[in-house]
């Protein structure tokens, strides 16, 4: 371990200088994350941020896997967007054998995808607001993300490691009550996702926490390889499913939105909009989801060819890339997974510095991670 | 376990390539100098494989020139073939919208290459963990401490040789 004699200390520190611990046990690190802060008084004159508690070698375990079996490995990498993970994955072995899955498989990807992402926002939401110290949102968003895992448990069976995705399609079409399911939920989520936005939005003292705190500007976004809300708070309108759209996002009619400021609070909005936008595109898939098989290869083994492939899309964090080396055998030669937590996370040591203790949190918080995804 | 390298990379250059990234894939090369680039594709993304000293100078080229504008490294890779290890950069510029992977590869007696960390912050991290999973060091780089793995880990768990079925499971 880390010793606190190796933490480099600066010319400017002075005798006041203090080291803080936080971590890896601690509420506001959400999971296993450890910083090393020396302080001045309350203003952070040094960090060091420790990753690396939750490696459990992920990608060198897909290959001993099949490839059917990585799924479940891709599952639990960013452990609350199981199914935006799923589908990457899927996408580039499919992509590997060449094969183009059915339109309604397609289409109940998407619907899953957008869901997923709004209880991940969900749950963003009612976390950020316990790190500042407002205890009430969480019910509220937790109620929300609930009620979708519900829904997906009658879809998949389970809440949270779906393993639903299969390479080819879905593993089944989706329960005869699913319509009516989903058109509750949709009702009752705009509520819940209008309550949590009118409680903390535009709340006096949520505004002065994180407004104008963990200020990050568009070029050093980019220079840290900044994607998703994180970037698009910096005025960035950068989305892939606007600007390489795949699956069939290029048939809903939909926005990216943006903020300007690049602050904690932007942060935080860019995802409340996000998700009434998600909502929507919900709601016209739904619209025009048409019948048919759901996979397509009707199998579960797969052979892809000697080849390579890099494959991205939208998760609820940001980008998330899957660089796949095919060696021709059952099993992937190497897969790497570029996880977006783990850029906007690199870029903390710059963001708070210089910073208060108690804006420390708000920003690790603004920040989203999920070290599942992070360590892998 | 069979070694998926293309043989010599015979691939006739952009096969699959859209017309802008073929243009884009003539651009650099007429450019940046070679006839040691040697072209290719990942699926429908252009790739230029360069020469480890090579690298830091051409990276540097491809984020400054206006008709590049790599501004966004988006994943750094390190894979094992067993007798030399590649490292995979894909870049990203978000005004041309357009995607390049770099392909280097290092002999296992010689894991050393320039860090680009100077050019983009993101390498910083990446290659802490390219160094932990698969002992490449980049010269240069600020802080080469462990990242992903505690301190005093031996071996490197990226590559082919690390036992992986020796562990006990609980």
């Amino acid at each position: 371990m880390v010793s606190y004699d190796d933490v480099p200390i600066s010319d400017s520190s002075s005798e006041f200088d203090m080291l803080l611990n936080m971590g890896p046990q601690h509420p506001s690190t959400h999971g296993v994350f450890r910083m090393l802060l020396k302080i001045d008084g309350e203003v952070v004159t040094h960090a060091e941020p420790h990753i690396g508690y939750l490696h459990r070698g992920s990608e060198r375990l897909t290959e001993v896997e099949q490839y059917h079996q990585v799924v479940t490995l891709m599952d639990r990498l960013d452990y609350l967007s199981n199914f935006n993970n799923e589908w990457v994955y899927c996408r580039a072995v499919e992509k590997l054998i060449g094969v183009e899955i059915p339109e309604r498989a397609e289409y109940i990807r998407v619907i899953l995808g957008e869901l997923n992402r709004i209880a991940s926002h969900l749950l963003f939401i009612g976390t950020f607001g316990l790190d500042i110290g407002a205890m009430t949102p969480v019910m509220f968003a937790f109620r929300g993300r609930e009620r979708i895992q519900g829904l997906f448990e009658s879809v998949s069976g389970a809440r949270m490691m779906h393993n639903y995705f299969h390479i080819g399609g879905l593993k089944e079409d989706l329960p005869e009550n699913f319509s009516d399911n989903i058109s509750q939920l949709i009702l009752r989520l705009r509520e819940d996702i209008e309550e949590t936005d009118r409680l903390l939005s535009f709340n006096e003292l949520f505004v002065s926490r994180t407004k104008g705190v963990g200020i990050i500007s568009k070029d050093l976004a980019i220079d840290y390889g900044w994607t998703g809300p994180g970037l698009r708070a910096c005025g960035v309108r950068y989305d892939v499913r606007k600007s390489e759209p795949y699956s069939v996002y290029d048939r809903f009619d939909f926005k990216i939105p943006t903020t300007l400021d690049g602050d904690c609070w932007d942060r935080y909005f860019v995802r409340v909009m996000e998700m009434y936008e998600s909502l929507s595109i919900v709601e016209q898939a739904l619209e025009q989801m048409p019948e048919g098989p759901v996979n397509v290869l009707g199998r579960r083994l797969v052979r892809p060819p000697k080849n390579d492939v890099y494959m991205k899309a939208e998760n609820p964090r940001g980008e998330i890339g899957i660089y796949l080396i095919s060696d021709g055998s059952d099993k992937p030669y190497r897969l790497k997974v570029r996880p977006p937590s783990f850029c906007n996370l690199s870029a903390l040591k710059e963001l708070i510095t210089d910073s208060y203790v108690a804006d420390a949190v708000v920003i690790l918080g603004s920040l989203d991670i999920v070290l599942g995804e992070v360590d892998r | 376990m069979e070694n998926p390298k293309r043989e010599e990379k015979s691939m006739p250059v952009g096969e699959n390539l859209s017309l802008k990234n073929q243009e884009l894939l003539n651009y650099i090369s007429r450019n940046f100098g070679g006839k040691h680039f040697l072209h290719g594709s990942i699926m429908d993304i252009p790739q230029i494989s360069v020469e480890p000293q090579d690298l830091w100078s051409v990276c540097e080229k491809l984020k400054t020139s206006r008709h590049t504008d790599f501004k966004m490294l988006l994943c750094l890779a390190g894979v094992d073939y067993m007798e030399y290890i590649q490292i995979v950069y894909i870049l990203y510029s978000l005004n041309k919208a357009h995607t390049l992977a770099i392909k280097v590869d290092l002999p296992y007696d010689k894991l050393e290459i320039q860090t680009v960390s100077d050019i983009w912050r993101a390498a910083n991290w990446y290659e802490r963990e390219a160094h932990d999973l698969f002992g490449v060091d980049f010269s240069g780089h600020p802080d080469m401490s462990p990242l992903i793995l505690f301190d005093g880990f031996e071996g490197y768990p990226g590559r082919k040789e690390f036992p992986l079925h020796e562990y006990d499971e609980y």
